[in-house]
């Protein structure tokens, strides 16, 4: 084996230029593989702890997966009816100390209970529909990074003040109202209830800025007219991805929805997968580009080399061992390639992570997000190796089946 | 000429290092080419047998067969009594590498390594001799041969005779029971001629090995000790020399 690839190297080695140019060609679609993987898993990462810090790891909603069975069908089996009017049903999770209670024992993580509902907001004649949800300010903190977000005010004055209220600041600023200025909410069942403003927020997300406001849970109770009700239970968990056992249990456990962030996001982790495939996709065909490099000059050893095949087959080199030098060429190449691709996209990604991009909406600073990863450097290097072998493989069974006797009588 | 054709030169009884048996071998093509027919012989131990005739009487097509480099289409070669026709390739590959030894007209040496590392190769190949024990043979092989000075140069740095005597060393590299020279010193002049003859002479003489070689050089031939001598692809002649 090692003869084998002293003779490989020797054979490369006097074939400097196309060598070099083979292992840039590997080299480029490496680095490039994986500088683009770590910016896609980095924005994709950026992306879901974005993602994951605004909304809740799994939600516990006042809902039953499947719709409530209506009486006139456990009356009348098997038969079609219509035109019924479905049964009351009080919305609303009952008993959410109890269901806290038994969450909070298994649960390794933050739970926080609201109320959400619609109430329209009215100030200096203005009216903003809003989705108004009264929280626990305390708990709320521990599940959302809302605190983050605040512009102005502050978030734990919601427990301070009774009839406190947080809105977005794109709200405020239609209303023209201010920390401090006091506001009236109406519900739908017509109930009004002035709040004072007591913190704005701005999540950069312009539906939750202009629609989303906060206030005491008990305050909002009163104003929905739904007593000691809650509506939702939100968990944020210490390990990410028990998300999807959790809501499973905790679903089995109190026999309401209960949705984790990746069910709640299906679509989105859709398009992640799509983007990685398309992504592996372009890395391959760059890769495969890089193999007709190699094939290309290995094809040519091959043919220069021809009269050396010839020899070491006299001299009782098998078949096999000839395949094996030149299929060792291509993966020498790739090799060489394949380290110099992944120096090349440590490097790359090690810029781009430099560089930083200005906003002009916004006055945060932001800078691309690259995630490093060993999985990216195997991959690259892996599908680069298969690759090298494949484009080695192919001339090297042509050179195996050289015929000797061929070429000796040809060499005069 | 007087010597009937196609008479074998031993009798059957010495036990044949090689034998052929109603050899032949057809090109195949639209006309298909006979290069061999029907060619018998008996090659002993430490035998010095030189196959001549005209240009394209199938001297070279014989020892590629007798060498294992090509099949026959019909008939058979024995080596050491044992059948060849039923070996796979990578059999036969290990049977070239283990007992026979080729010299080509052209020096077919690998020109990107030195001498020593192209008479080492075949052992290395081998594997039977430590590192140290292959380069004490090499260095031995090349000395016997007079390269003790040119150990390290490259096939390109070396007079034709020179290289001719390399290939031969690299021949002997895992001690042969048969060496196979095809026109060995076809492109040479006199001097390097007679180098390489005394070098195969001495083979034959001190090793005991069998040396066949394709020669159409009559003094040449004239000086070996048995001459099978080829027309059409047929033995014309087979003789004992003095």
């Amino acid at each position: 084996m090692m003869l084998l690839l002293r003779i490989a190297a020797t054979h490369i080695r006097n074939r400097m230029r196309q060598t070099v140019v083979s292992v840039l060609g590997v080299a480029l679609g490496v680095g490039f593989s994986v500088a683009m993987a770590s910016l896609m898993e980095g924005s994709q990462r950026d992306f879901t702890a974005t993602l994951i810090d605004a909304i809740p790891h799994v939600e516990i909603v006042d809902e039953q997966r499947a719709p409530a069975e209506q009486p006139a069908s456990t009356v009348y089996d098997a038969v079609a009816y219509s035109g019924l009017r479905p049964k009351e049903d009080l919305r609303g999770i009952r008993n959410p100390t109890e269901a806290l209670a038994a969450l909070r024992d298994w649960v390794d993580g933050k739970l926080a209970q609201r109320l959400s509902g619609q109430a329209v907001l009215r100030y200096s004649g203005q009216d903003i529909g809003m989705t108004l949800t009264g929280v626990d300010p305390k708990r709320e903190l521990s599940v959302s990074k809302i605190r983050d977000d605040m512009r102005e005010g502050s978030f734990e004055d919601l427990g301070t003040t009774a009839n406190g209220l947080v809105i977005g600041d794109k709200a405020a600023e239609r209303l023209g109202a201010d920390v401090g200025d006091t506001v009236t909410l109406t519900s739908a069942g017509g109930v009004a209830k002035r709040f004072k403003i007591v913190g704005l927020f701005h999540t950069g997300i312009t539906t939750s800025d202009e629609g989303l406001a906060y206030a005491p849970l008990k305050a909002v109770q009163i104003l929905l007219e739904k007593p000691d009700v809650i509506n939702s239970i939100a968990i944020r968990l210490d390990t990410i991805a028990q998300a999807k056992e959790v809501a499973a249990r905790a679903e089995r456990q109190l026999g309401y929805k209960a949705v984790s962030w990746e069910e709640a996001n299906e679509g989105l982790m859709e398009a992640f997968f799509v983007r990685n495939v398309i992504m592996y996709t372009v890395v391959g065909a760059i890769l495969v580009v890089a193999g007709f490099g190699i094939f290309n000059i290995v094809s040519t050893i091959v043919h220069e080399k021809s009269r050396d095949i010839a020899i070491l087959k006299s001299l009782g080199f098998p078949e096999s061992d000839i395949q094996q030098i030149f299929v060792l060429e291509g993966l020498v190449i790739g090799i060489l390639g394949a380290l110099a691709g992944s120096a090349l996209g440590f490097g790359l990604s090690s810029y781009m992570a430099t560089i930083r991009f200005e906003f002009t909406q916004d006055v945060e600073m932001t800078h691309l997000p690259i995630y490093f990863s060993w999985t990216h450097y195997i991959i690259a290097c892996l599908l680069a190796l298969f690759s090298s072998g494949i484009a080695g493989y192919i001339p090297a069974r042509k050179a195996a089946r050289l015929n000797p006797v061929d070429i000796i009588r040809g060499a005069t | 000429m007087s010597l009937p054709a196609r008479r074998p030169a031993q009798a059957a009884t010495t036990p044949a290092l090689v034998e052929a048996r109603d050899l032949t071998r057809i090109l195949p093509a639209v006309v298909p080419v006979t290069l061999v027919q029907d060619v018998s012989f008996r090659i002993g131990k430490s035998e010095f047998v030189a196959i001549t005739g005209p240009s394209g009487s199938g001297k070279s097509s014989l020892l590629y067969l007798l060498g294992l480099l090509d099949r026959p289409t019909s008939g058979k070669v024995f080596i050491s009594g044992a059948r060849t026709d039923d070996l796979s390739p990578a059999e036969m590959a290990h049977m070239r590498l283990e007992k026979l030894g080729f010299v080509f007209q052209f020096h077919f040496l690998l020109p990107e390594f030195t001498t020593l590392e192209n008479v080492m190769i075949p052992m290395q190949k081998l594997g039977k001799l430590s590192a140290g024990d292959q380069l004490d043979h090499a260095t031995a092989l090349l000395a016997d041969l007079g390269l003790e000075d040119f150990l390290h140069r490259r096939p390109a740095q070396l007079s034709g005779g020179q290289r001719q005597r390399v290939a031969v060393a690299r021949a002997l590299a895992n001690s042969p029971d048969l060496i196979l020279a095809d026109e060995p010193t076809g492109s040479l002049d006199s001097v390097a001629t007679e180098q390489v003859f005394d070098s195969l002479r001495k083979i034959v003489e001190t090793q005991k090995t069998t040396v066949v070689a394709v020669t159409h050089d009559m003094d040449l031939a004239a000086r070996m000790e048995r001459r099978i001598h080829l027309v059409d692809g047929r033995i014309d002649w087979d003789r004992q020399q003095g």
